[in-house]
């Protein structure tokens, strides 16, 4: 007769240790099992976050251990809302937020469209387009850069063949009017395939029978779109919004890579202004408030967001 | 048997000998940027392994991500590094929180002199406070902003013709900033051997330290200043004194009509590979460059000749570039990192270091008679370690450097307000920084 695999590791257990469990009960097993995860978040996530709340009422720097670290209460607060360069940074994040979404999810939703359409190598299409998303953030960055180049860029080139303006008279990255069209350019271009692979999901939950249905009725194909396609795929649009929302908030690595967050200040995103105030300038006090804050907007704006994101689920 | 135990008596004696010196030698871990100077210094190390048993380990750290990586390590207390090469401006930071060994008793018991050594590394790289005899390092490699130029295409008949015809002199090194200025601008666009080249590299980088190591070179010889030489952080019209406004408008109006299409945020790297590829005539660099553009097949073997920062209407100064290499406070070998350093200030080790591609900074290498005429970039090295000065080495040198960074960039770069505006921007910054530091 053979053992059930629950029977075995029972058998298995040293006497010693059977009579200790033998005594506990469901719940307090489970908190064995669940406790590891919650010490891992306590440690990794609740902790820092309280620490870091803590620090932001500091004058706190790093690279002065012999310094005295003095309580500055909303000093810091008050001094990052009253910077010009922290309203120039989020105008910058804005302007890169607003755009990269838009064009992110009106390319994405057309591509999952035409890919949801059934074709010879629609498989091979797939891969090809989702190829971006798999590269990393870093190369991504570097091969705009040279995609960028005023002498050997094929972007200047492809501008050249279709304006005929000389590929050598704009720099993309370099002018001040060009460089946030650059990083979302950029952006986009790795980016929408993860846009539409949402959208794709989206489009195949769709039931042919409604189609079917709609067509019996003689709908035309617009309106085959507008009343069933676009609305049942709404939901994963704005899913799509969310996630690119919250990490083009967040964006750096791109950007570095592509302007430094230049020329200028022009490309500066909230991240890179961060990051220069924590790990650059060492100012930890200010540098904890800052990101605070941005910790409740991109918080604060996401909690707005699912909730009108499962009210367009419940209609 | 008399034989054997005196075998067994001289096999103990190596035993013993052997593990005296395995339990002597230690892993040792250097810490410098990854770069040309970086792989020599592998190859002079091998020498102090050899001769002291101990094993020497290496944490190369890229430019652009250098200052964080290192400085992250310093500020954590971490124990990755027993030797720093670190940059001239952190001195001041890490003397002051404890974060590098002071060297003079060192020094004292060793018979090691910084009189012997460059006086402008001394001061650049090693001491804290400036100007007083408190040492935190070894000047360990001289580095200095420069020029180098395609020597092959000045020499060009027709080109030398269509120059003069131009601008009524000889094309060759330029002696003021202005002729220098003239050169890139007859370069600009012009076609060499059917390619389009452009005038000169120079530095614009925004993200680290780049603009500010490349504008320093016109600003301070059209008359910057720091600070009032008789009254220290007085900022207010030497900062931005005319002469300044003067050179960060020539630095500008170099970077509108002389540099390669772009180029708005290049650095080291970036100047060496438009250099290298034929793409520019000048090119602004830190001297750590030369031995590669002179072993290069494209542009070395006498196609290129090397000038120092040509003077302005105050003077003739180039940024001081270059590191001296400190024992870390919070490391667990310092009696063998002070070791290397003993073994590394030796008049025979300095002068292997100068041949393998290191800047010494040495008196006796460098003022061997046989020194300039060793490279040919050599007397070009001298001539510019003669005319250096260096940025900030304050603790707030980051806040000072990033302040400086973003105002110079906004205008040269991004072409954002005038000259006076972005240096009034210099001096409001740091009087504040200057201020919060309790300096003011």
């Amino acid at each position: 007769m053979s053992l059930s695999p629950l029977t075995r590791v029972a058998a298995a257990t040293p006497d010693g240790i059977a009579r200790k469990i033998r005594g506990l009960s469901d719940r307090t097993i489970a908190w064995i099992f669940v406790a590891p995860t919650i010490f891992l978040l306590l440690a990794v996530n609740i902790f820092p976050l309280i620490w870091t709340i803590r620090l932001s009422f500091t004058n706190f720097r790093v690279n002065r251990p012999n310094n005295a670290v003095e309580w500055v209460g909303l000093e810091n607060y008050r001094r990052i809302l009253s910077d010009p360069t922290v309203w120039q940074t989020m105008q910058a994040t804005a302007h890169f937020l607003i755009w990269t979404i838009t064009l992110q999810v009106l390319i994405g939703f057309a591509l999952a469209f035409l890919i949801n359409k059934k074709f010879r190598g629609n498989d091979m299409w797939t891969t090809i387009i989702v190829f971006p998303m798999m590269l990393s953030p870093a190369v991504v960055g570097n091969f705009w850069t040279f995609l960028y180049q005023p002498q050997i860029g094929l972007f200047n080139y492809v501008v050249e063949f279709l304006t005929g303006a000389d590929p050598a008279s704009f720099s993309m990255i370099g002018d001040v009017n060009l460089a946030p069209w650059a990083i979302i350019i950029a952006d986009t271009w790795m980016w929408t395939p993860f846009v539409m692979l949402i959208c794709l999901a989206g489009l195949r939950s769709i039931p042919d029978s409604i189609y079917e249905a709609a067509e019996c009725d003689r709908a035309s194909a617009w309106r085959q779109f507008w009343t069933i396609t676009l609305p049942m795929a709404l939901p994963f649009l704005m899913l799509a919004v969310l996630f690119r929302g919250i990490e083009n908030f967040k964006m750096f690595d791109l950007v570095v890579q592509l302007t430094g967050g230049g020329p200028g200040n022009t490309t500066t995103l909230t991240s890179i202004d961060l990051k220069r105030e924590a790990f650059e300038k060492w100012r930890t006090g200010y540098s904890s408030a800052y990101a605070v804050m941005l910790f409740v907007t991109v918080f604060g704006l996401a909690s707005i967001y699912v909730k009108a994101l499962n009210k367009v689920k419940e209609r | 048997m008399k034989m054997n135990l005196m075998m067994t008596a001289a096999a103990g004696a190596l035993l013993v000998g052997g593990l005296s010196s395995a339990a002597q030698a230690e892993d040792l871990t250097l810490c410098w940027a990854a770069w040309d100077p970086a792989n020599a210094l592998i190859e002079l190390s091998k020498d102090f392994e050899k001769q002291s048993g101990n094993t020497m380990h290496f944490e190369f750290v890229p430019w652009p991500n250098f200052a964080d990586r290192m400085l992250n390590e310093l500020n954590s207390g971490g124990k990755l590094c027993d030797l720093l090469i670190g940059d001239s401006q952190w001195i001041g930071g890490a003397a002051e929180n404890g974060q590098y060994l002071k060297l003079n008793d060192f020094f004292d018991a060793n018979g090691i002199k910084m009189a012997d050594f460059i006086p402008a590394t001394v001061t650049g790289y090693a001491e804290w406070p400036k100007g007083t005899p408190n040492y935190y390092a070894l000047p360990a490699f001289g580095d200095v902003v420069g020029w180098t130029y395609r020597k092959d295409w000045f020499d060009r008949p027709e080109i030398q013709a269509e120059f003069k015809t131009k601008y009524g002199r000889d094309l060759g090194v330029p002696a003021t900033l202005e002729e220098l200025r003239d050169i890139a601008q007859f370069f600009q666009g012009r076609d060499i051997d059917g390619k389009t080249v452009y005038g000169a590299a120079i530095y614009t980088e925004r993200g680290s330290e780049g603009i500010t190591m490349g504008v320093t070179n016109a600003l301070y010889n059209y008359g910057f200043q720091y600070e009032n030489p008789a009254k220290p952080y007085d900022l207010e019209g030497f900062v931005n004194s005319d002469g300044a406004v003067a050179g960060l408008e020539f630095y500008k109006s170099l970077y509108d009509t002389a540099t390669p299409p772009g180029s708005s945020n290049w650095y080291m790297g970036e100047d060496i590979d438009a250099y290298k590829s034929g793409q520019v005539a000048l090119q602004m660099n830190f001297a750590f460059v030369w031995p590669g553009v002179e072993s290069d097949p494209n542009v070395g073997g006498g196609k290129s000749g090397y000038f120092a920062n040509p003077a302005g209407p105050a003077g003739q100064f180039a940024q001081l570039g270059g590191q001296g290499i400190s024992v870390v406070a919070n490391s667990d070998h310092q009696q063998a990192a002070l070791d290397y350093i003993k073994w590394f200030a030796q008049p025979s080790v300095q002068t292997q270091w100068w041949k393998l591609g290191g800047y010494s900074a040495l008196n006796a290498v460098v003022n061997d008679p046989g020194f300039a005429s060793s490279q040919p970039y050599a007397q070009t090295f001298l001539d510019s370690m003669a005319i250096v000065k260096d940025f900030w080495a304050e603790p707030a040198y980051a806040d000072l450097l990033l302040a400086m960074q973003e105002r110079m960039h906004n205008y040269v770069v991004a072409g954002q307000g005038t000259a006076k505006e972005a240096l009034d921007g210099v001096v409001q910054d740091w009087t504040k920084i200057f201020t919060d530091e309790g300096k003011l």
